[in-house]
């Protein structure tokens, strides 16, 4: 059941517009109209006004130039005030010589990939060993960033299981950075050793200081998320950055495909492989890629992705798109959790909800 | 496919403006802007053509800048003490309100839409004026009146472009207004509706978070004008001081930039170009302190201004 909206903006079409911006020009007004709406709600507005700019400025009707001037604006804005974040984060961990290694979009900015122009973000998400947590949290916190989630459970939540410190939000600035110490939850039934990740980082041209992880850990940890993620408000957008790092990494390395296959047997993420390869496939027709070998394709799962790897605006919604949603929420706790943890943590945010406590960042 | 003209609001049947709202067809210009409209809420409709009556209307052209909607959510309080949620795009940027909140929250909804996208222009939080193509920029903290003195100079030769909202081109002095209605909170609904028996106001709506809130129509002047920008001349910071005579006071550039700034809601966004926009549009006119008790004390002063 999908509506004429969702037929005649499939996700493919959308991304085909991005990566060919020529393509651009044959919409017509009322195209626009649906494109800058579909784009603002999957939050790639500027990834689209960045297309626009090899375009003649008439090649656009008049009424969308202001949406991309204005998505522009704040597109480059962010990308600035990224930087200006990461030089404070390497200032801060300097100090314990630690390396600054991003993840996600500060890493795709940092290494100046394309699909990174335009792209809007929140938070900076950094990888940190380990060993190094306490410290790294303590320097961090002198320099300005205060821990989120104050809640006794929330905090256990984090520490206990999750692979990540609760968020921290610079006091002046108001940026948030994530900090990660491992790939996935603690709990999780996959448990890729992060170490390897970090000696393999690569350092960023003109950064001194600054390193991102390898193309195929890039690609490995963006595919991990996507396969784990159990609420997908950008999935979209996430299914685009995959898309964007096979076709750059594919085009630049002769044999990405070979050295994907071998790091992700040796890290166990061969089927977040096989899943970022076969929805890129599926739902973005990305070029020059080939599905894995042992991937084995749910039907179920494909139908249930449909809702949450295109934008989520009700254009495309049909009523089943919310229980789709609901239904990958809970696969994702079931992946990340044991049961009897899975059941627990469900509980107690409904049970939060019931008492009308605010889902703070809903963990 | 050819598509049906814009035409003035008041011109539609009541009916058709009620169907066309809660099918989402109605696309309402506001200055620069075009609005597409998703409402099933009679009290929207009814405000939209006592407030509205003079904007220019279509049904579902193929462009507009923004398509909201202002509905029930998908729960209980559908039906047990109603409540609307404001969406664009299907994101909700509020937490819900009371239905006879309704058009309160499409307004509220409405300046939100621009505030947080329209970074093509550099944004205030002022008030705007024009006489002739020259205008004044009326920044002024919540309380100070400014609303009030804006709806009685609009009604007294001056031409409104917004009552909250500037939108100025940035690098130029040139400022449009969204010539939306003005809003009314509190004792400033009793003396406008004094002092301007002509005007047209609102049912006013109780127990809102601001208090009593209503608003008021812009005259249909400046309506039929609305597309036309007006170069900023003047900033005036108006302060209402019962019992106070008129007195006006240079604000030193150093505070007026300050004061701008932190009028501005995306000054961050826009950066150096903000920056200069600011400083080229304080180099052009000066700006002043103005305190006042009598509206027609402050009109007399306005109408002195020099370009």
């Amino acid at each position: 059941m999908s509506t004429s909206a969702a037929r005649n903006w499939p996700p493919d079409r959308l991304a085909s517009l991005l990566n060919e911006p020529d393509r651009l020009t044959e919409l017509s007004e009322g195209g626009w109209d649906t494109l800058l709406r579909l784009a603002r709600r999957a939050n790639v507005m500027g990834r689209l006004a960045f297309a626009t700019r090899g375009l003649p400025e008439k090649a656009l009707p008049a009424p969308c130039r202001p949406h991309v001037t204005a998505a522009l604006a704040l597109a480059d804005r962010q990308a600035h005030a990224v930087q200006w974040e990461i030089g404070c984060l390497r200032a801060a961990l300097d100090e314990i010589g630690v390396p600054l290694v991003l993840l996600k979009g500060a890493a795709y900015l940092a290494a100046d990939l394309p699909f990174a122009r335009g792209r809007f973000f929140s938070d900076v998400d950094i990888l940190v060993p380990r060993t190094r947590i306490d410290e790294v949290e303590s320097v961090l916190l002198k320099h300005g960033w205060a821990g989120t989630h104050h809640d006794a459970y929330d905090q256990r939540y984090y520490r206990q299981w999750m692979h990540e410190l609760p968020p921290m939000r610079h006091l002046r600035r108001g940026t948030v950075v994530d900090v990660h110490h491992r790939i996935l939850p603690l709990t999780a039934r996959f448990d890729p050793d992060p170490a390897t990740m970090l000696e393999r980082a690569m350092p960023v041209a003109d950064d001194e200081g600054v390193f991102v992880l390898s193309p195929t850990d890039m690609l490995l940890h963006s595919a991990t998320h996507l396969f784990h993620e159990g609420e997908l408000p950008n999935g979209f957008r996430d299914l685009l950055d995959l898309d964007g790092l096979f076709r750059h990494f594919g085009a630049a390395r002769p044999d990405f495909a070979a050295e994907l296959d071998a790091r992700a047997h040796t890290l166990h993420l061969e089927a977040p492989l096989a899943f970022a390869r076969h929805q890129c496939i599926r739902l973005l027709k990305t070029p020059g890629i080939a599905p894995s070998r042992n991937g084995h394709v749910n039907r179920l799962s494909d139908a249930l992705y449909d809702h949450a790897l295109r934008p989520q605006h009700p254009l495309l919604d049909s009523p089943g798109s919310g229980f789709a949603r609901w239904l990958l929420y809970v696969r994702a706790h079931w992946l990340r959790m044991p049961p009897h943890l899975l059941a627990w943590h469900l509980t107690h945010k409904a049970v939060g909800r019931f008492r009308g406590q605010p889902a703070e960042n809903d963990v | 496919m050819a598509h049906s003209p814009f035409v003035p609001l008041a011109t539609l049947p009541a009916r058709t403006l009620a169907d066309w709202l809660a099918q989402g067809r109605l696309a309402l210009r506001t200055g620069p802007l075009t609005f597409r409209i998703a409402c099933g809420e009679g009290i929207v409709a009814d405000n939209l053509r006592l407030l509205y009556g003079h904007h220019a209307v279509a049904d579902s052209p193929p462009f507009a800048d923004f398509h909201i909607e202002v509905a029930r959510p998908v729960a209980l309080r559908r039906w047990v003490r109603p409540q609307v949620e404001f969406r664009l795009d299907g994101y909700a940027p509020f937490l819900s309100l009371p239905a006879a909140q309704a058009f309160a929250m499409m307004e509220w909804g409405m300046n939100w839409c621009v505030a947080s996208h329209c970074h093509q222009y550099l944004l205030l939080h002022a008030a705007v004026l024009a006489r002739g193509d020259d205008a004044v920029l009326l920044p002024a903290p919540p309380g100070s009146g400014k609303s009030t003195l804006c709806a009685y100079l609009s009604h007294r030769g001056w031409r409104l472009l917004s009552d909250e909202l500037a939108l100025i081109v940035p690098g130029e002095g040139r400022v449009y207004g969204l010539v939306r209605p003005i809003s009314l909170k509190n004792d400033a609904i009793e003396v406008i509706r004094r002092t301007l028996p002509e005007s047209t106001i609102g049912p006013p709506v109780r127990d809102t978070k601001k208090g009593v809130v209503t608003h008021l129509a812009p005259p249909p002047g400046s309506v039929d004008e609305s597309d036309r920008p007006a170069l900023l001349r003047w900033i005036v910071t108006p302060r209402y001081r019962a019992g106070s005579t008129l007195h006006a006071e240079r604000i030193p550039r150093p505070e007026a930039m300050a004061m701008l700034i932190d009028n501005a809601f995306n000054y961050d966004v826009l950066g150096e170009t903000a920056f200069s926009t600011l400083t080229t549009l304080l180099g052009r006119g000066p700006a002043f302190d103005l305190h006042y008790a009598q509206f027609d004390d402050a009109l007399r002063w306005f109408n002195a201004l020099e370009a």
